[in-house]
């Protein structure tokens, strides 16, 4: 647990800290540095079983069912770099507090880089290589916060979005390579996987997981080509540059590499990947470095130039190397973190970054200067530095591969080469902006910072003075322990010291010491030419060009497929939809016509669908004239309800009969605003084309149905065919036929609701208990739409006209006296027929959605006949607390059985002796029930009645100015 | 009897689909009006078709039909009732908004 809580520690801490930093800058780092000193605290137990060399392994269940947990590891390799993230995550907090300037929000810079350490953390301890993924990209997200931290920065955010784009993108590569490794292993352990090199280097899908990883790694450390992204990223606050860039989020990529060294490397395919890539990054990034007159920049380049050789080290893939590259990777973190800061002091006390006005700082800020020139000595490995001792091992390892392959005598000279501009770049950081004459026209007059703003970066310098000077007493245990969890074998002989002899790595670092200074001392020519140069080669270049390319390709797709045209839209969609079904047809070979035996047909039913299909198609022939489409449509709707009745659904039947009635009214009154024709269209080629559409369409549903209606259900007894008797036989025969074997769930409902349910109407069984989940959320559908449609209507300016187009007012009367006091008599009738509805319904057709339609169209059949006025006198106009109370009261019953110890919505129910009239059974799916109700009402009456009322805004008696004529016509009929 | 049923289905399918594609708001709101007609019964027809049957314990008949689609098509019924109510007033909005009726929010089409 100690782990998996010390990963988590700085996800739960940015919050906290982000909290806390209105209260103080103090209060901001105080909560910032303690977080990450928890999350050290708690790794401490698991890091004592790491030092004694043993690997901890801690596992949570996470989704079993899919072999996934969360699974974290601690080993050498994983504590050397915990323990890099969290110490100098430590100085740049303090350093951080210095940096930053009163106008920026501390709280959110702690927040963003806590994120990222909780990531960073994540990726090193995770022994599941999912989980690692996952942690990768979360580093990639917080890396773009911080890079885009100054967000009013055009640069900071374009800085943010191309290394999101890079990192991104090889992540997505190292997703494939990671599954396609689960896929060789059989595991995403890296326990297994580590222990299955020969499996993995012997496989066919070896090379496509190779490349895949090998991208992802790339991407995330800046290596060529993917390496333009670092320094566009140096647009982040310098402390961010310092952590993420040269300390932890660069080296995860390497750290992939180390990590699964003992997997994938030692084949032919993987020296000349790893190696050849590295020695490029090397090449490129040490001679640009050179080059870059900003401050950062130079920095940027060099540590692309440093990833590179590290690259390069586990690309030549001796045991040897390994270590050596294990051993840069704490010297680089080292000297650059503190480079970093120091350039962030330059900029900080100068205001300016460029090295062409920045010189002569020696005077101002001795002190600095001679900090950063400690930390430069190490980048160009000078001897007594930390930096000279892998470099030589560096240079050792090149030298000794220059024998081992054709071509090899290339690696020492690139190495060489590198060299001397690495002590170039070096020299130039040094002497350009501490000598070199004066400061040229800069904003701020520099001079010392303050003492804490110093302090990390004196911890490092020390550090790299400490480990040059005295190797074997400071840095050898823990690179011991990091190398042999990268080996995952025995270490080989490597002797730490200072002095080896006349080795050609001596000779290799002479030269690049002295080259370095000539190189630097007749630099004006190359400069000159570098400038006539510049520009041609640049990688951002062609990544620009393809983010443009796919930004135009995704505008011209979205403009030619939606040129916002709905009809557009819907046509294409149903076209799409007509193919999508036309290859699934061509896909199978099974007949359209099943096996099943066909129900006869009768006379009526043969009368009622003519009906139906007579005025479906006389709606739409009629369309035009919106009314009489209406009232057909409402016809056609009629008969579906008796569908449902012929064939075994009465509930349904009262559902579609009830609903039928409001969705008519509600039309009605919609159309009252709206045209009361349609014009007609112009074009005779649209109405063809939508012809074709819609028959297909048709054709391809009412085949579908045929299809299905003509095979037997699965695991279902042919009841219709097998009154009494013979169910096995059809039971067989229906398993015969089915070509996927699967069970009807039906059988369950059936055999369940009375003794789960205690109903025995197993359709409202099924919605207000074993499916009440499902209805809970449909009802808050229909609240919402409820609302959403009353607040549509809060400000009506609809302006409906009093008459039709002709000329006629709608009503004569607009209540007319026997319907008025009819619907008042029948009121009480209707609302007991209601509640009656409502309380069979768990065991008759009925229930809480039928119900509440009943009462609603009794209740609006009050507004119709009498007026929204009268009937607001006598009925709460607000109708926001039912449809509340209906969603408590549902919500509640279900929150009941947890107060029972019981899951959610779990029913109860018992008998009841009621007086007179006997035993029933009462269950608290009832109470759920009586919510549906309320909700039903209340959405269903305030849709109406928000409506009915915006016409009573637009009526009046005298709104239909009508024309003489048909006044005198009609004079006879009413009175105006 | 199914066939007469799969035909309705495909009739409705199609009137639903032919308004569905018309330039104004008000036919559109019936196309899908139709065209959840042909859902629904689609639904429910994937129960196969049982006369008689009705899936209510103890009235002593042999067997009842799947209550599964039923219990489906009853919910289905009562949201399609609301949606259509959202929809009508979107169009309802959309005419006082844009003055007038077209699905594009403008004349034409």
């Amino acid at each position: 647990m100690s782990l998996c809580l010390a990963a988590l520690t700085p996800f739960l801490g940015a919050p906290l800290v982000a909290y806390l930093a209105p209260r103080g800058r103090a209060h901001a780092a105080w909560a910032a540095g303690g977080v990450a000193l928890l999350a050290f605290l708690q790794m401490l137990p698991a890091s004592m079983a790491a030092i004694s060399g043993a690997t901890r392994i801690e596992r949570l269940d996470w989704i079993p069912q899919a072999g996934l947990n969360l699974a974290f590891r601690l080993d050498g390799l994983g504590l050397l770099f915990a323990g890099l993230i969290l110490g100098i995550g430590l100085l740049v907090i303090l350093y951080a507090r210095y940096y930053l300037s009163e106008r920026d929000s501390l709280g959110r810079l702690y927040a963003y880089l806590l994120l990222f350490m909780g990531a960073m953390l994540g990726v090193v301890l995770s022994e599941n290589l999912i989980q690692l993924l996952i942690f990768w990209e979360l580093t990639s997200l917080s890396s773009f916060l911080l890079i885009g931290y100054w967000k009013e920065r055009e640069e900071a955010r374009n800085g943010a979005r191309m290394a999101l784009a890079v990192t991104g993108a090889g992540g997505l590569a190292l997703l494939g390579g990671i599954l396609l490794l689960g896929e060789i292993t059989g595991s995403y352990d890296l326990s297994v996987i580590l222990a299955s090199g020969d499996l993995i280097r012997g496989h066919e899908l070896y090379r496509p997981a190779l490349v895949l990883i090998l991208l992802g790694a790339f991407a995330k450390s800046a290596q060529f080509p993917f390496h333009f992204w670092l320094p566009h990223a140096m647009a982040a606050p310098t402390p961010v540059s310092a952590y993420l860039h040269s300390a932890t989020m660069v080296k995860a990529g390497v750290f992939l590499l180390a990590r699964l060294f003992p997997a994938l490397s030692g084949t032919h395919d993987w020296s000349m990947l790893v190696g050849g890539i590295g020695t490029l990054t090397l090449l490129i990034g040490a001679i640009t470095a050179l080059f870059k007159h900003d401050l950062k920049g130079l920095l940027a380049y060099s540590t692309i130039s440093h990833l590179g050789l590290i690259t390069t080290l586990f690309g030549i893939g001796t045991p040897l190397a390994a270590v050596a590259g294990v051993f840069h990777i704490i010297n680089h973190a080292i000297f650059k973190a503190g480079l970093f800061m120091a350039a962030g002091i330059i900029d900080h006390e100068t205001g300016s970054r460029d090295m062409r006005r920045i010189n002569g700082l020696w005077k101002f800020m001795p002190y600095t200067a001679t900090l950063a020139m400690v930390a430069a000595a190490a980048m160009a490995g000078v001897p007594l530095f930390n930096g000279f001792l892998s470099k030589e091992m560096f240079f050792a390892e090149a030298a000794g591969m220059a024998t081992q392959m054709r071509y090899g005598w290339l690696l020492p000279l690139a190495v060489t080469v590198a060299g001397i501009f690495a002590v170039a770049y070096s020299l130039r950081f040094v002497h350009d902006v501490f000598f070199n004459g004066e400061p040229i026209d800069l904003p701020r007059t520099p001079h010392e910072p303050p003492q804490w703003m110093k302090a990390p970066v004196e911890v490092l310098v020390a550090l790299c003075l400490l480990v040059g000077i005295l190797p074997a007493l400071t840095v050898e245990p823990i690179l011991a322990l990091a190398a042999g969890a990268v080996l995952q074998g025995p270490l080989p002989r490597h002797d730490l010291a200072i002095w080896h002899g006349f080795s050609p790595a001596l000779w290799m670092s002479v030269i690049a010491l002295a080259g370095g200074v000539l190189l630097y001392a007749r630099r004006k020519p190359l400069f000159a030419l570098h400038e006539r140069f510049e520009g041609v080669l640049d990688a951002r270049r062609v990544y620009n060009l393809l983010l443009d390319g796919l930004f135009a390709f995704a505008h011209g797709l979205t403009r030619r497929l939606d040129t916002g045209s709905l009809q557009r839209m819907i046509a294409l969609f149903v076209g799409s939809a007509l193919i999508l079904g036309a290859s699934g047809w061509q896909a199978t070979d099974s007949p359209l016509t099943g096996p099943r035996a066909l129900l006869p047909v009768d006379g009526v039913s043969l009368a009622a669908a003519l009906a139906m299909a007579l005025t479906a198609i006389t709606a739409l022939a009629l369309h035009r004239r919106r009314f009489v489409a209406l009232v057909l449509m409402g016809a056609v709707g009629l008969v579906v309800s008796l569908i449902f009745v012929k064939f075994s659904a009465p509930d349904l039947a009262l559902t579609q009969l009830s609903v039928e009635v409001v969705t008519v009214i509600l039309l009605l009154l919609a159309l009252y605003f709206l045209p009361q024709t349609t014009p007609a269209e112009p074009q005779a080629a649209r109405r063809i084309r939508d012809g074709v559409l819609a028959g297909l369409a048709g054709l391809g549903v009412g085949a579908l149905a045929w299809a299905v209606l003509t095979r037997q259900s699965p695991g279902r007894p042919e009841i219709a065919l097998a009154p009494s008797g013979g169910v096995s036989d059809v039971l067989s025969e229906a398993g015969a036929q089915l070509s996927r074997p699967y069970d009807s769930i039906a059988d369950y409902f059936l055999e369940n609701s009375v003794p789960g349910g205690g109903g025995r109407n197993v359709v409202n069984v099924i919605l207000v208990d074993f499916r009440g989940f499902d209805t809970l959320g449909e009802i808050t559908v229909l609240a919402l739409a409820g609302f959403a449609i009353y607040a549509m209507l809060e400000k009506p300016r609809l302006g409906g006209r009093g008459c039709d187009e002709v000329g006629r007012s709608w009503d004569g009367d607009m209540h007319p006296a026997i319907m008025a006091s009819l619907t008042r008599l029948l009121l009480p009738l209707a609302l007991l027929v209601s509640a009656f509805i409502l309380l069979r319904g768990h065991n008759l057709p009925g229930g809480g959605f039928i119900a509440g339609l009943v009462t609603a169209v009794a209740l609006i059949m009050q507004y119709l006949a009498n007026g929204v006025a009268w009937t607001h006198e006598r009925l709460p106009a607000n109708l926001h607390p039912v449809i509340g109370a209906g969603l408590a009261l549902a919500t509640l019953t279900g929150l009941a059985s947890l107060a029972f110890g019981h899951p959610f919505l779990t029913s109860t129910f018992g008998h009841v002796h009621w007086p007179l009239v006997g035993d029933f059974e009462l269950a608290s799916a009832m109470a759920f029930d009586l919510g549906v109700y309320l909700v039903v009402v209340g959405a269903t009456l305030l849709i109406l009645i928000h409506l009915g009322m915006m016409h009573d805004a637009s009526h009046g008696p005298d709104a239909c100015p009508v024309p003489e004529t048909l006044r005198v016509k009609e004079d006879g009929r009413w009175k105006p | 009897m199914e066939a007469l049923i799969a035909s309705l289905i495909g009739l409705l399918t199609a009137c639903g689909v032919y308004l569905l594609l018309r330039g104004r708001t008000f036919p559109v709101v019936l196309g899908l009006t139709f065209l959840s007609y042909a859902v629904n019964l689609f639904l429910f027809a994937m129960g196969r078709l049982t006369v008689g049957r009705p899936p209510v314990i103890g009235t002593g008949l042999p067997g009842y039909t799947d209550p599964v689609p039923q219990a489906l098509v009853l919910t289905a019924i009562v949201i399609g009732f609301a949606m259509t109510a959202f929809v009508i007033m979107l169009a309802l909005k959309a005419r006082s908004e844009l003055g007038n009726d077209h699905v594009d929010g403008e004349e034409g089409g």
